[in-house]
């Protein structure tokens, strides 16, 4: 019996941060909803036993059923018929198992029929289910267009929606045109409102839409005759009851084959407006879009996680020269390399969720009371913290995935490369993790402002402050050293003061800062937990020396006079 | 309307994961070594339970175990897939049941429980498979029944049509309520357990056990009858001592072997008329078929 909680003890122990129990006190209101909901937890620690537990289904579910399914869904893949989709069969079996068990809503409140659990929880959830399947934690995961509709909805339309949801209807977001990708400023959709018919009317084409078909739909149209940039644009919330959206097709993908990518036709959809005009794309888009780097984030640590399962138990498996694979220092250096990642990747995903789950709970507690200026100004430091993390564990944690799944295939050797073994899947699933909700070149973008405003150099002071085991003291003393390395080369380029050279140096700065970021966790993680992290802990800390150097020999070595070169 | 299903349910030794400390010298099993789990059948007979349960509002499914005070570890299972109660029957008198007392047990609570509609049971249990509990049940309070049920078919009133899995084929069977069903497995597969019921139950307990989480918070779900196993004994049960247990029990090991298979010799036969027609007399005489 399979159970993909109970055999990655790293969850157990990220679940049971110290921060944990501010974070669960807020979102619990001081565990309020105890008497009114048979399921609500009476505290703290019947909170983390509840979310240990659901865990465990989870883990099981992912392990039993998901897990299982996953060849025959990338094989099979969903089919788009007149109009509309039908999923591969292992889909609704999956569908149906996260359903029956309660697992759609997990973040929402209980009054929708959601299980109200933090953030913490449900990307856990998010990074098993990817580990089971990538592609359908794009269809489970799309439970986060809910929290954008608990956001920003009326509360008449969250008692509408939000609660099927919970019951098991599926969402999309319908955001990317044929000519607005990553410039999402250019959209076309239009939204025209009746006066005779007293609700709006979308017209206009799709494009690359996830799940296309679901049930309930946010949709971002412009709504604003004559406007051409992103002030011009609204959310809006189709449902499929009402009609009016048709499938056109649906792309023939390299990965993530289970999870319908489609082209969509709004003729007359009846639909209704999300929160205020004009604020679709500079508010509510910016905000699920970090909801949905996060989830990608723990896409990337779940496919990681496949990556490195698959890699390891071949390597034991695998016999050359008369004995195993995984006894060559070739093998066994990569092996351990892949774990680093994987576990630095984690733990700066999990770091970067609990600062979320501050924000957001203090953020919703501030809709009901005002908040006292202790909570204001926690509140900003989290939402800030949350913010400068996000692109680094979604652009960061992508490329690892990718990384590993690379390095999976090369552990399998010509067998890796034969459509017989799961890495093969991985490597294609992974391959998208970096590309959609913003590539990683667009979070090097989000994230340079934290670079250059010093605001991760700050975080990273902070973490060379918390205590470490003695025996992990050698290695913070060379993330001081590296830190101080990365802070000259962040200089170097702002006091050149030439935007293009920051631009094109702006990657290699982005990632030594992540990188010295989640070196620093792994130590925290690693005095804790020794055992699951110690090796772990050196290792990663060895590779990140090896790039910081890389990185400062580059970015110290570039002028603006060097650009010219580059140019095309 | 609603139907009152109650679920015969047995705590197992998983039997299918067997290691090699799996048998005791004596030739008992040793329970340590094997992990005590849902009887897999039974968890068959509870989604059949459970998929009346969601197309008829207002039934109730209740489950019934008789084991040590742990198979309450099996009602809460129960209780966090759908069950809506379950009983517990424990007391050193039913201890070492065979076929004959466990089913007198079981009949004795059923009678106790009462205003049922319809006994759901696995087929077998993995430790024993013997397949005689369910009907045994059956006979003793005067149910028709069906065996080797994989789906219910249509109940209208009392009028229940099943479909049986039976060696070559299906059988398609119709009868009345009150009945019992014994469940296959290739009947549907238990639903998960759900998230929000494993937070609602978890704390259930029977009165012999003492959860230290469920006695911290044991002020705060007073007033929760749901979370009370209800725990029976033989008295609780108005039940003849001398049908329970071992003096209850007919059956009497004389003695378990260890078994190891070993490969036999293989024959190679050509395909020739000749050939096949002289293996399938050889078969026939032996009785391997016919």
């Amino acid at each position: 019996m399979a159970n993909f909680y109970l055999d990655t003890p790293a969850l157990r122990h990220h679940l049971n941060h110290p921060l944990m129990k501010r974070i669960v006190e807020l979102k619990e209101r001081n565990y309020a909803d105890k008497d009114k909901y048979d399921y609500a937890p009476f505290d703290f620690e019947d909170a983390m036993d509840s979310y240990d537990r659901v865990l465990q289904i989870i883990g099981e579910i992912c392990g039993e059923t998901i897990a299982a399914n996953a060849e025959d869904v990338d094989h099979e893949g969903p089919v788009c018929k007149g109009g509309r989709v039908t999923y591969a069969a292992g889909t609704k079996a999956n569908l149906e198992a996260v359903t029956k068990a309660g697992l759609m809503g997990v973040a929402m409140p209980r009054r929708f029929g959601g299980l109200n659990f933090p953030n913490v929880p449900y990307m856990m959830a998010a990074d098993m289910v990817s580990r089971a399947d990538a592609g359908f934690e794009n269809l489970w995961g799309l439970q986060d267009c809910a929290e954008t509709l608990y956001e920003f909805g009326n509360e008449d339309q969250r008692m509408r929606y939000i609660t099927r949801v919970c019951n098991g209807e599926t969402m999309s977001m319908d955001l990317t045109e044929p000519d607005a990708g990553s410039d999402l400023q250019s959209v076309m959709l239009k939204a025209t409102y009746s006066e005779a018919d007293g609700c709006w009317y979308l017209n206009g084409v799709k494009r690359f839409i996830t799940n296309g078909d679901a049930d309930i739909h946010l949709v971002l149209a412009r709504s604003e005759e004559g406007t051409h940039d992103g002030r011009g644009l609204s959310m809006f919330i189709y449902d499929k009851r009402n009609g009016g959206v048709n499938v056109r097709r649906i792309e023939n993908k390299m990965g993530i084959k289970g999870s319908p990518t489609c082209e969509l036709v709004f003729k007359n959809a009846k639909a209704e407006l999300c929160g205020d005009r004009k604020l679709g794309l500079i508010k509510y888009v910016m905000a699920l879009m970090n909801g949905a780097r996060l989830g990608i984030a723990a896409q990337s640590v779940g496919l990681s996680q496949a990556a490195y399962n698959e890699a390891i138990a071949y390597a034991r498996d695998r016999k050359q020269f008369g004995k195993a694979i995984v006894e060559f220092p070739a093998v066994y250096e990569m092996l351990s390399l892949m774990k680093a990642k994987l576990d630095a990747s984690r733990s700066l995903l999990y770091e970067t969720t609990r600062f979320v789950d501050i924000y957001k709970a203090l953020d919703d507690i501030s809709k009901e009371r005002k908040l006292t200026p202790e909570e204001r100004q926690e509140q900003k430091r989290f939402a800030k913290l949350a913010d400068s993390f996000t692109p680094l564990a979604k652009g960061l944690g992508s490329e690892f995935a990718n990384q590993n799944a690379y390095d999976c295939i090369q552990v399998h050797g010509g067998s890796g490369f034969m459509k017989d073994y799961t890495c093969e899947r991985l490597y294609r699933d992974a391959r998208i993790t970096s590309i959609y909700e913003g590539t990683t070149q667009l979070q090097v973008v989000a994230a340079i402002r934290y670079v250059t405003t010093g605001a991760y150099l700050a975080r990273i002071k902070e973490y060379e402050a918390m205590p470490v085991d003695d025996s992990l003291k050698g290695l913070r003393d060379e993330l001081v050293a590296m830190a101080e390395q990365y802070a000259a080369a962040v200089a170097h380029v702002t006091e050149a003061k030439d935007q293009e050279l920051l631009d094109i140096c702006a990657r290699k700065l982005v990632e030594m800062a992540g990188y010295i970021v989640m070196a620093h966790l792994l130590l925290q993680d690693a005095t804790i937990s020794p055992d699951l992290f110690k090796d772990s802990a050196f290792v990663f800390v060895r590779y990140v020396k090896g790039e910081v150097e890389k990185n400062v020999s580059y970015v110290m070595g570039f002028t603006a006079d060097d650009l010219a070169h580059y140019k095309k | 309307m609603g139907y009152k299903i109650i679920v015969l349910a047995k705590q197992v030794p998983d039997t299918r994961n067997v290691g090699k400390d799996a048998m005791n010298a004596d030739g008992t099993i040793n329970r340590a070594a094997l992990p005590a789990i849902f009887n897999p059948e039974d968890l068959n007979a509870l989604e059949l339970a459970l998929r009346i349960k969601d197309q008829f509002e207002g039934s109730v499914v209740t489950l019934l175990t008789m084991g040590p005070p742990r198979a309450s570890e099996i009602i809460r299972e129960g209780l966090f897939r759908g069950a809506d109660n379950g009983y517990l029957l424990t007391d050193r008198a039913f201890a070492g049941a065979d076929t004959l007392a466990t089913s007198y047990a079981l009949a004795t609570a059923i009678k106790k429980i009462g205003g049922y509609d319809l006994i759901v049971s696995g087929r077998q249990a993995i430790d024993g498979d013997t397949a005689q509990v369910g009907p045994q049940v059956a006979e003793k309070l005067g149910l028709p029944q069906i065996t080797y049920s994989e789906e219910v078919l249509s109940l209208d009133g009392d009028k229940i049509v099943v479909r049986r899995h039976i060696d070559g084929g299906i059988e398609i069977v119709g009868g009345r309520l009150p009945m019992l069903l014994t469940v296959n497995n290739s009947a549907a597969q238990c639903r998960p357990r759900n998230a929000k019921l494993v937070q609602k139950y978890k704390y259930a307990q029977s009165k012999s056990e003492s959860d230290p989480m469920a006695e911290r918070y044991a002020e705060m779900t007073k007033g929760r009858d749901y979370l009370t196993i209800t725990e029976w004994g033989v008295a609780d049960v108005d039940g003849d001592t001398t049908q329970c247990g071992l003096s209850g029990s007919p059956t009497k090991v004389k003695k378990v072997e260890n078994i190891v298979f070993q490969a036999k010799e293989s024959k190679t036969m050509s395909g020739s008329d000749e050939d096949v027609e002289n293996l399938i007399v050889e078969l026939l005489n032996n009785h391997t078929i016919g």
